[in-house]
C-alpha cells in the first residue's frame, strides 16, 4: 500500500494531526502532549515567542524535528500579518506562516478580506501559505488563487469545542478547492476530528481541546488514534448511507419496455 | 451615541430596580446559559447569588481555560510622574499631599525601565497624575518611543486626552490605555474629586471610546471599589465593558477590580467590598463578558492573588513598585501601599505551582 502523504508546499507530511502550542498550563506537559501527538507540524504565536527570555522559552519545548509555523496572532489587517510573518521568518521560523487576521474579539472570527490580501503578499514573498478563514467558497478560492498551499477554513469559533458547525460550507471547499483543506478551530472531541477527515479533509489542527484536558497527553494520543482512523476509513471509501426508503409500493413499476 | 448618553437616555438597564426583584431561580438560569443578558448579570451580582459562589466559580474557570488556556499575563507598573492638579480624595498623588513631586526626565524613564527589563518583563504599564504642564503630549509621546525600544507592549494610565493626542501616542507605539471611572456613581464622583479637570464625570466616562476611536489595540476599565455601593459599581463597570466589546469588535477590552484599602478612621468614608463580594464580581465579570482581560494589580495580597489564578483572571502586576523613580532609587511617596510584594520571578513560581503558564510577553510589532 503506497504511504499516505499530505504535500503542502512542497514539504512532505504522513501524519495529518496538527496541533497548536497555546493554552497549555505547563510547557513540560505542552512538550510531551506533541511527542506523543506524533504531529509533524506545530503552529506558534510569534507574538509568545522570547528567543532571550531569562525565563522559560517556548521553542526550547518544541520537539526539534518538527516543521515550526509561526501564526500572525494578534494582526487586526493584513498589513500587521504581513509584518508579523516577515518578523517571524526574520527570526528564523522557516517559511511556513498561518496566517490569523483576527478583528473581531469577541468570538475570533478572522476576517476573509484582510486574509485574501496577505496570502497575496506572502505567497508573492516565498512564503508556504496557510491561510485561516471562515469556510466561504468564494474566498477560499481567491485564496488558492493568490498563493495559498492549503486552506485552513474553521471548524467552529476558536475555542469553543462545538466541532464541525460549518460542515457543509467545509464539504464546499473539499469538493472545489484543489488545495489540501485542513480544519482549524472549534474541534472539541477526537470524534470531531474523525467526522473531518471522512469528509475529506486533508487534515485536522487542534489546540485548545488538547490543552486544555485535564490530561493533555492522553488527549493527545486520542486524537491522534481518531484523526488516523477517519482518514483510513475515507481511504477505504465509506459506504453511502440511503438518503431515501425504498418504498414498499414502487412509484415506477407502471413503466415497460424502453 | 457613548456610554454615557446611553446611561443618561435611560436605556441602560436598572440595577438597582432590577436587584429588588431577583429570585434564586433567575441565578440559577443565569448559569445555566452560555449566553446571558444584562439581568442574568444582575442576578449572579445580587447578594443572593453569594451562595453559588461555587458553580459561579466552576463555570468561569472552565470558560477561561478554553479562551485563554491556562495562562496568566505579568506586566509591571512604571510610575513616571506624580505631579497632579486633582483633588482626589483617596489618592496618595492628591494635590494637596504634602509629598515630594517628581516627574522623571527621558533619561530616568530608560534607565527605570531597564531596571524593569531586567526581571524579564515585556508589557509595561506606564502611570502618572494629571499635569498637563508637567507631563505633556511631547513628553509623554517620547517616553513611549523610548519604552518601545526596551518593551513589546506599552500600556497608559495617564489623565485622559482627547482623541488626537491618543492618536499622537498610537502612532509612537502605544497599545493600550487604561482608565478607571473610578466611580460610576454620579453624585458619588463629585463627592470624591473637588476639583481639577478629573471632576468632569461625563468626560471620564467617554475616555474609553477616544481611545478606540484613535486606534488604540484597547482599553482597561474599571471603577475603584470602596467609593460606592460595589455590586451596583460593578454592574456599570462590566455592562460599560460590554458596551465597548460590541461597539469597538476589534479591540481587547479588559476590566480590573481595584479594591480601596480602607485604613482606620476612613471607615466611615468608603464602602466595605468583603473578599467574597470582590471574588463574586470578578466571576460575574467572566461569566457576562465571556472574552475580556480581567486584570488584578498589587492592591490584592498574595494570598489572595494566587487563589484568584483559577478564577478567572488573566493578568497580574509583578514586582510593582508605585513610587516615582522607585525602581533605581529610593522613590517618592506610593500612590497606593503594595499589598503583594512578590517579585517577578516569585510571582512567575507561584502561577507555575498553580498549574498555569506564566506568559511574560504577547505582543511583538515592529513600527
Amino acid at each position: 500500500m503506497a504511504q499516505d502523504i499530505l504535500d503542502i508546499g512542497g514539504v512532505k507530511f504522513t501524519n495529518r494531526f496538527f496541533t497548536g502550542t497555546g493554552k497549555y498550563g505547563n510547557k513540560e506537559i505542552m512538550k510531551n502532549a506533541i511527542t506523543e501527538s506524533g504531529c509533524q507540524l506545530v503552529t506558534v504565536a510569534l507574538r509568545r515567542m522570547e528567543p532571550n527570555s531569562r525565563h522559560e522559552n517556548i521553542m526550547d519545548y518544541i520537539p526539534k524535528n518538527i516543521t515550526l509555523m509561526p501564526n500572525t496572532s494578534g494582526a487586526r489587517n493584513h498589513i500587521e500579518a504581513v509584518r508579523i510573518a516577515r518578523i517571524a521568518r526574520e527570526a528564523g521560523c522557516g517559511n511556513f506562516v498561518k496566517i490569523e487576521v483576527i478583528n473581531d474579539m469577541k468570538y475570533l472570527m478572522p476576517d476573509n478580506e484582510e486574509t485574501v490580501k496577505a496570502v497575496k503578499i506572502l505567497a508573492d514573498e516565498g512564503f508556504i501559505v496557510l491561510p485561516y478563514m471562515m469556510p466561504d467558497i468564494t474566498a477560499a478560492k481567491k485564496m488558492e488563487d493568490a498563493g495559498a498551499a492549503a486552506i485552513m477554513p474553521l471548524g467552529s469559533p476558536i475555542g469553543s469545542n462545538k466541532g464541525l458547525q460549518t460542515r457543509d460550507m467545509i464539504e464546499m471547499l473539499i469538493e472545489n478547492i484543489k488545495l489540501p483543506i485542513i480544519v482549524d478551530a472549534g474541534i472539541g472531541r477526537p470524534s470531531q476530528a474523525a467526522e473531518a477527515m471522512e469528509m475529506g479533509a486533508a487534515g485536522v489542527l487542534v489546540n485548545t481541546a488538547v490543552a486544555a484536558a485535564d490530561d493533555p497527553v492522553r488527549m493527545a494520543a486520542a486524537f491522534s488514534k481518531a484523526i488516523a482512523a477517519g482518514r483510513e476509513a475515507y481511504l477505504a471509501g465509506i459506504p453511502m448511507t440511503k438518503s431515501y426508503a425504498s418504498a414498499s409500493s414502487p412509484l415506477t413499476g407502471f413503466l415497460s419496455g424502453d | 451615541m457613548t456610554f454615557y448618553d446611553l446611561i443618561k437616555s435611560g436605556m441602560t438597564a436598572d440595577f438597582d430596580k432590577i436587584a429588588e426583584t431577583i429570585e434564586d431561580k433567575d441565578i440559577e438560569a443565569a448559569l445555566s446559559k452560555d449566553k446571558l443578558t444584562e439581568f442574568d448579570l444582575a442576578a449572579l451580582l445580587s447578594p443572593k447569588a453569594l451562595k453559588y459562589l461555587e458553580p459561579m466559580a466552576q463555570k468561569a474557570h472552565k470558560l477561561t481555560v478554553f479562551h485563554f488556556g491556562k495562562t496568566i499575563q505579568l506586566y509591571s507598573p512604571l510610575y513616571i510622574s506624580n505631579y497632579c492638579e486633582n483633588r482626589c480624595l483617596y489618592c496618595g498623588f492628591n494635590h494637596d499631599s504634602q509629598i515630594a513631586r517628581k516627574a522623571l526626565e527621558i533619561g530616568q524613564v530608560i534607565s527605570e525601565a531597564e531596571k524593569i527589563a531586567e526581571s524579564g518583563i515585556t508589557q509595561i504599564v506606564l502611570l502618572t497624575g494629571e499635569s498637563r504642564q508637567k507631563t505633556p503630549i511631547s513628553y509623554l509621546c517620547q517616553c513611549v518611543i523610548e519604552l518601545k525600544k526596551i518593551f513589546h507592549h506599552i500600556s497608559l494610565e495617564i489623565f485622559p486626552l482627547e482623541t488626537d493626542e491618543y492618536r499622537m501616542l498610537v502612532e509612537a507605539g502605544m497599545d493600550t490605555v487604561t482608565v478607571y471611572q473610578e466611580t460610576y456613581s454620579e453624585k458619588e464622583y463629585g463627592y470624591f474629586h473637588l476639583s481639577g479637570k478629573k471632576r468632569e464625570y461625563k468626560y471620564r466616562a467617554e475616555t474609553p471610546e477616544r481611545v478606540l476611536d484613535a486606534g488604540a489595540r484597547g482599553v482597561n476599565i474599571g471603577a475603584l471599589y470602596g467609593l460606592a455601593e460595589p455590586r451596583k459599581e460593578a454592574f456599570m463597570s462590566i455592562t460599560h465593558a460590554g458596551y465597548l466589546m460590541k461597539k469597538y469588535i476589534d479591540a481587547e477590552i479588559g476590566i480590573s477590580f481595584p479594591r480601596i484599602r480602607i485604613i482606620g478612621e476612613e471607615k466611615g468614608i468608603y464602602h466595605d467590598v468583603g473578599d467574597k463580594t470582590f471574588v463574586q464580581m470578578i466571576l460575574a465579570a467572566r461569566l457576562y463578558l465571556e472574552t475580556a482581560g480581567i486584570t488584578i494589580s498589587t492592591r490584592e495580597n498574595s494570598q489572595m492573588r494566587e487563589n484568584l489564578i483559577r478564577l478567572g483572571v488573566t493578568k497580574y502586576s509583578a514586582g510593582s513598585v508605585t513610587k516615582v523613580g522607585g525602581y533605581t532609587e529610593s522613590g517618592t511617596e506610593e500612590q497606593f501601599a503594595i499589598s503583594d510584594e512578590s517579585t517577578v520571578d516569585e510571582m512567575y513560581e507561584k502561577i507555575k505551582k498553580a498549574g498555569y503558564d506564566p506568559v511574560m510577553k504577547d505582543w511583538e510589532m515592529t513600527i
